[in-house]
């Protein structure tokens, strides 16, 4: 069980907690992630990562055990410690304001 | 009972305002998906409960909201705009080409008969339609795939297409608007389009007659002479009498002609209201007076509203797509301001008064006349 937390904008979109907890099949990863998340909250499409390219959008960050990993492939495994569920992955939306 | 609902879309979520048939007293519902950017929304002719709303945001993109119940609930549809092929390049600020990429939608256009298709013009400039009720979107492409495509520039807002009027006389017939590319029409619904600029002259572009790359503002019809086209440019305010074939300015005796919304009476064709700003520098009223201009002329002599309006200290904006009329009679007419104000008129212009005024800032008002 993964466990994923949005922020406050796509958990109003999703209609959900701040938590939310996800199956995924094979290894997680990133995207595996997001593909898992995609499935079962079809609103979030394009919200994270764009249609088509599945790239990041800009002002978006992954965030695990205390590590940016926004700048890594997207298959690269995920820490032990959120496959497992001990920790979430924190999607975070870049701070602003002023 | 008759009465109207007045969808406000904000810079931090949408609004919905509903009156009776005398339009003195107001319920305010919202903000709806609060903290967005509401660009704009609109109901459909055909069914008044459908509703459609972009809603948008730098951090996550662009969304598509629908509501089957007049706004009271609402269901994200689909959000993928993807062009038509390679979609090559357009002009960048400083002159280079620049790859076409898709940021939001700026303006939905509720087909007039089906309430499942719906039009979308989207920054980088497009037209999309969608015939499911919002749940896939296909570009038009013949419009973009115009041959001057690559000289399309755009404007201080971004390269939007702004402005959708479907011809009620002609389905094959369509009016879009592009800041800073111009007016194109199409007449075989959307398959193939020509720009409709003869007549219009930009001070701010190389050749101030080219055939593209003015920046139209705004342009509104009435549906019983589709044929008649009010616009309001970038500067000036002009008039066709042949659907766009040929324009004329009509700016008259207003004291500027700059602005962005126009609007036209529902039971008046030769009746418009614009809102003079006092220019692309100061993006904000004259003297910091707050004034509707009205033409019962069809353009030329103008009449300052200004009862219920503040006439001093004011210094808001009202944007483009933020002006709209109801079908009830006397018409009413409203506007928001990017200071959050909705003013409403139900004896077509002549008093005003605030419907709210601490709303976020304005970016669009439609209304509907419910029966």
């Amino acid at each position: 069980m993964i466990r994923i937390v949005l922020p406050h904008h796509l958990r109003t979109l999703a209609h959900v907690a701040e938590e939310v907890e996800l199956e995924v099949d094979g290894p997680a990863t990133v995207g595996s992630v997001l593909d898992a998340l995609e499935a079962d909250y079809p609103m979030l499409r394009g919200t994270i990562r764009g249609h088509g390219t599945q790239r990041r959008r800009p002002f978006v960050r992954f965030f695990a055990c205390e590590q940016d990993l926004s700048h890594e492939p997207t298959d690269a495994p995920l820490p032990d410690a959120v496959v497992t569920g001990a920790e979430p992955l924190l999607v975070v939306g870049a701070m602003a304001g002023g | 009972m008759s009465g109207v609902r007045v969808l406000v879309g904000t810079r931090k979520g949408a609004f919905v305002l509903t009156s009776d048939g005398k339009r003195d007293k107001w319920d305010v519902s919202g903000p709806h998906f609060a903290g967005w950017e509401i660009y704009h929304l609109k109901g459909s002719p055909a069914d008044p409960d459908r509703l459609y709303a972009s809603q948008t945001s730098g951090w996550f993109g662009q969304v598509i909201q629908r509501s089957n119940d007049g706004g009271k609930r609402w269901e994200t549809v689909g959000n993928e705009f993807a062009y038509d092929g390679v979609p090559g390049t357009h002009m960048w600020y400083d002159g280079t080409p620049h790859p076409w990429e898709f940021k939001r939608v700026w303006h939905l256009e509720p087909s007039l008969t089906d309430p499942d298709t719906v039009y979308a013009g989207i920054e980088d400039a497009a037209l999309f339609r969608s015939t499911d009720g919002g749940k896939c979107w296909q570009e038009l492409s013949g419009m973009r795939g115009h041959g001057s495509g690559s000289k399309w520039q755009p404007g201080a807002g971004g390269m939007c297409l702004h402005t959708i009027l479907l011809d009620p006389k002609d389905p094959q017939r369509i009016f879009i608007a592009i800041s800073a590319a111009g007016a194109f029409r199409t007449d075989d619904g959307g398959r193939t389009w020509r720009p409709v600029t003869r007549g219009l002259k930009s001070q701010g572009i190389p050749d101030p007659d080219a055939e593209v790359g003015h920046c139209v503002h705004r342009i509104a019809m009435h549906p019983s002479r589709p044929e008649v086209l009010f616009m309001q440019k970038h500067w000036d305010v002009m008039r066709s009498d042949n659907a766009g074939e040929s324009w004329y300015e009509v700016s008259g005796d207003l004291p500027t002609d700059f602005g962005f919304p126009i609007e036209v009476h529902a039971h008046e064709p030769e009746t418009i209201y614009v809102v003079p700003i006092t220019s692309d520098s100061h993006h904000f009223p004259p003297e910091g007076k707050l004034r509707v201009y009205r033409s019962r002329s069809g353009g030329n002599a103008w009449e300052p509203l200004t009862k219920g309006l503040p006439q001093q200290d004011c210094y808001v904006n009202v944007l483009r797509d933020a002006m709209a009329a109801d079908s009830l009679d006397p018409c009413g007419v409203y506007f928001g301001t990017t200071g959050g104000q909705v003013y409403a008129s139900a004896n077509a212009g002549d008093k005003w008064a605030p419907i709210v005024r601490d709303l976020p800032a304005v970016l669009s008002v439609e209304v509907q006349t419910l029966s």
